[in-house]
């Protein structure tokens, strides 16, 4: 049989020197989340990149202006998903700033360790399935498995795996259950044997070392430029971390430390995070010796929290209270208020200007990875499309959390 | 945040400055737009402020008011560890004329966060390497977070674009043009 390319002319066959235009997603199998990366090549190499998101944008800013400050609850759930809890806190802390309210010690504790456990659960997929684009699917199975019981600690307190709504406004929606602290205490050792176990896979692995190392390098002033916060810009050696730097609900009592790199490459964003999960670790275990074991979970504001249930039904004072607080909303006074924790992938802000109604004048949320996300084009121009992959991944773009 | 930043303000811009205040231990300086890269600038490379990051940008939509929008910027110093909330604004009430200075060449992470807010409030950003819509698509009428847009409104479905931008396949000079030629050559059969 002849070979196919012997009629071929010679001139034919030149490879083509213009720059070839390629689309990377918005539905693309290695990447988690809605993006589109227009990428100019010249022939494997990227010349330039367009990053386009907006994909999953659902005017979360818009639907926060029709309701109350707890309808706002669910959408913050669905921001970044991987993550929901600290969002919730994230929000309640904004509005009780405005309030100038602070929530009681139990339910201080009782954020920490339910925002820690999802900061847990977010590093975890982060981590894993940036193993598994590249190739390494059983660290991702590993991760899963530890996050799958920390959603089942979720789901044991509020009722949900994924979407809580369990925040509220002073307060959480319901205290701790009663076998919370034996729960959480006998997940995290089997989440720590976990990472050792997926670390012993990955560590050492000469594929899974080249592809990040030295890949999708930052500067630390660009990073900060850039506006970046959170695991990436502490990949940087920059050691910020809100939680250190600006304490917010008890994290001022713990011992703990704040992982850094020293290239900002994928690597080390990957080694801050996996560090990260020890020290949230570590935090929740120090929360649970502290967190009392009785004691009010809400502040005690009729204007503010609902009252119980057997309350509402059977006095005229608790069914009104109900009443003014579903059908008004928390009145809040009028003022603006920037509130920030860190969140997943950094610096989570929200700012809610107030009218002193019930429904929020205007809620904006600072979502970490917009930030991170505008640095993508930049990272990956000079480099293969093979390091998209990996990069893109490194950054740990939420889709809910980064088009609102 | 700090106090001590906004005195600095007001001592180096004088009448610029328009306002301040203390809430909830947030500093808010509202000044000229006119004024807003200058004083953005000063923030960023004086040694007292040394504000390196652009932490937020947005718009805030007061339909009532004259000028209507106020553009909220926050600012962080990591090493100072103070935060400063600066505003301005702009525009009349009609929405036209809501324009202010880029402060993408101050902190280039200002980029996106700029394009959001044009997008969204349809406040311009004079001197913006890259001013189009981000969060949603070109065809799209109005800006949805200002307060005169309704929040139920439909938007017409998009007709196909006729000059979009280069998606495969590519035109015949264009790629891996070579594999194609051979196909449409009829030499492949």
């Amino acid at each position: 049989m002849e070979p196919i390319d012997q009629e071929l002319e010679e001139g034919e066959l030149e490879l083509p020197s213009q720059p070839m235009t390629l689309n990377l997603g918005p539905s693309h199998p290695a990447m988690h989340g809605t993006i589109r990366i227009v990428v100019e090549l010249s022939g494997e190499n990227i010349m330039n990149a367009d990053v386009q998101i907006g994909y999953l944008h659902r005017g979360f800013e818009k639907m926060c202006e029709r309701g109350s400050y707890s309808q706002v609850f669910p959408y913050v759930d669905r921001c970044n998903y991987a993550s929901p809890m600290l969002n919730n806190v994230g929000f309640a802390l904004a509005v009780e700033k405005l309030l100038d309210i602070t929530v009681p010690d139990r339910c201080q504790y009782y954020r920490v360790i339910l925002g820690e456990l999802a900061r847990i659960a977010d590093h975890l997929t982060c981590n894993g399935a940036m193993a598994m684009e590249l190739g390494a699917f059983t660290p991702l199975l590993w991760f899963m498995k530890g996050r799958e019981m920390i959603y089942d600690i979720m789901e044991e307190e509020t009722g949900a795996r994924l979407t809580h709504s369990f925040g509220r406004v002073g307060g959480m929606a319901q205290p701790p259950s009663a076998n919370f602290k034996a729960m959480v205490s006998a997940v995290i050792p089997r989440i720590r044997s976990i990472l050792g176990e997926a670390e012993a896979l990955l560590l050492q692995n000469r594929i899974f070392m080249d592809r990040l190392q030295g890949v999708g390098k930052i500067s630390q002033a660009d990073a900060i430029a850039l506006g970046w916060t959170g695991p990436c810009l502490r990949s940087t050696g920059v050691a910020y971390d809100v939680r250190k730097a600006h304490p917010y609900l008890c994290y001022d009592r713990f011992d703990f430390d704040v992982p850094v790199g020293q290239e900002g490459d994928n690597w080390d964003r990957f080694m801050v995070r996996l560090e990260e999960l020890r020290q949230s670790a570590r935090i929740i275990e120090q929360a649970l010796e502290q967190m009392p074991d009785s004691g009010p979970i809400n502040v005690d504001d009729p204007r503010i929290v609902l009252p119980p249930k057997n309350e509402v039904y059977t006095t005229i004072e608790g069914t009104i209270q109900h009443f003014k607080i579903v059908m008004e909303g928390i009145k809040v006074p009028a003022g603006e208020a920037y509130g920030y924790t860190e969140g997943g992938n950094g610096e989570l802000g929200f700012y809610i200007v107030s009218d002193g109604s019930g429904t929020p004048y205007r809620v904006r949320i600072r979502p970490p990875c917009f930030a991170i996300t505008q640095a993508l084009g930049g990272l990956i121009t000079g480099l293969m499309i093979p390091d998209v992959v990996p990069t893109f991944g490194s950054l740990n773009m939420i889709g809910g959390e980064c088009d609102h | 945040m700090s106090q001590k930043v906004v005195d600095i303000l007001k001592e180096k811009f004088g009448s610029v400055v328009l306002e301040t205040k203390s809430e909830h231990k947030d500093e808010t300086v509202v000044v000229e737009a006119s004024a807003w890269f200058e004083v953005a600038q000063f923030l960023r490379d004086d040694p007292r402020c040394d504000m390196q990051q652009m932490v937020d940008l947005c718009g805030v939509d007061f339909p009532d008011r004259e000028p209507r929008f106020e553009v909220v910027m926050h600012l962080h110093s990591f090493r100072l560890k103070h935060r400063l909330r600066l505003k301005a604004r702009v525009g009349d009430r009609d929405g036209e004329e809501a324009t202010i200075k880029s402060v993408v060449p101050i902190w280039s992470g200002a980029n996106w966060f700029e394009r959001e807010t044009y997008d969204l409030m349809g406040i311009e950003f004079d001197g913006h390497p890259d001013l189009r819509r981000i969060l949603l698509y070109p065809e799209f009428e109005g800006h949805p977070l200002r307060k005169d847009y309704p929040a139920n409104k439909i938007q017409p479905l998009v007709p196909f674009r006729e000059g979009y931008e280069k998606l495969p396949p590519f035109d015949e000079f264009e790629g891996m043009s070579f594999g194609r030629q051979v196909f449409r050559s009829g030499k492949f059969d």
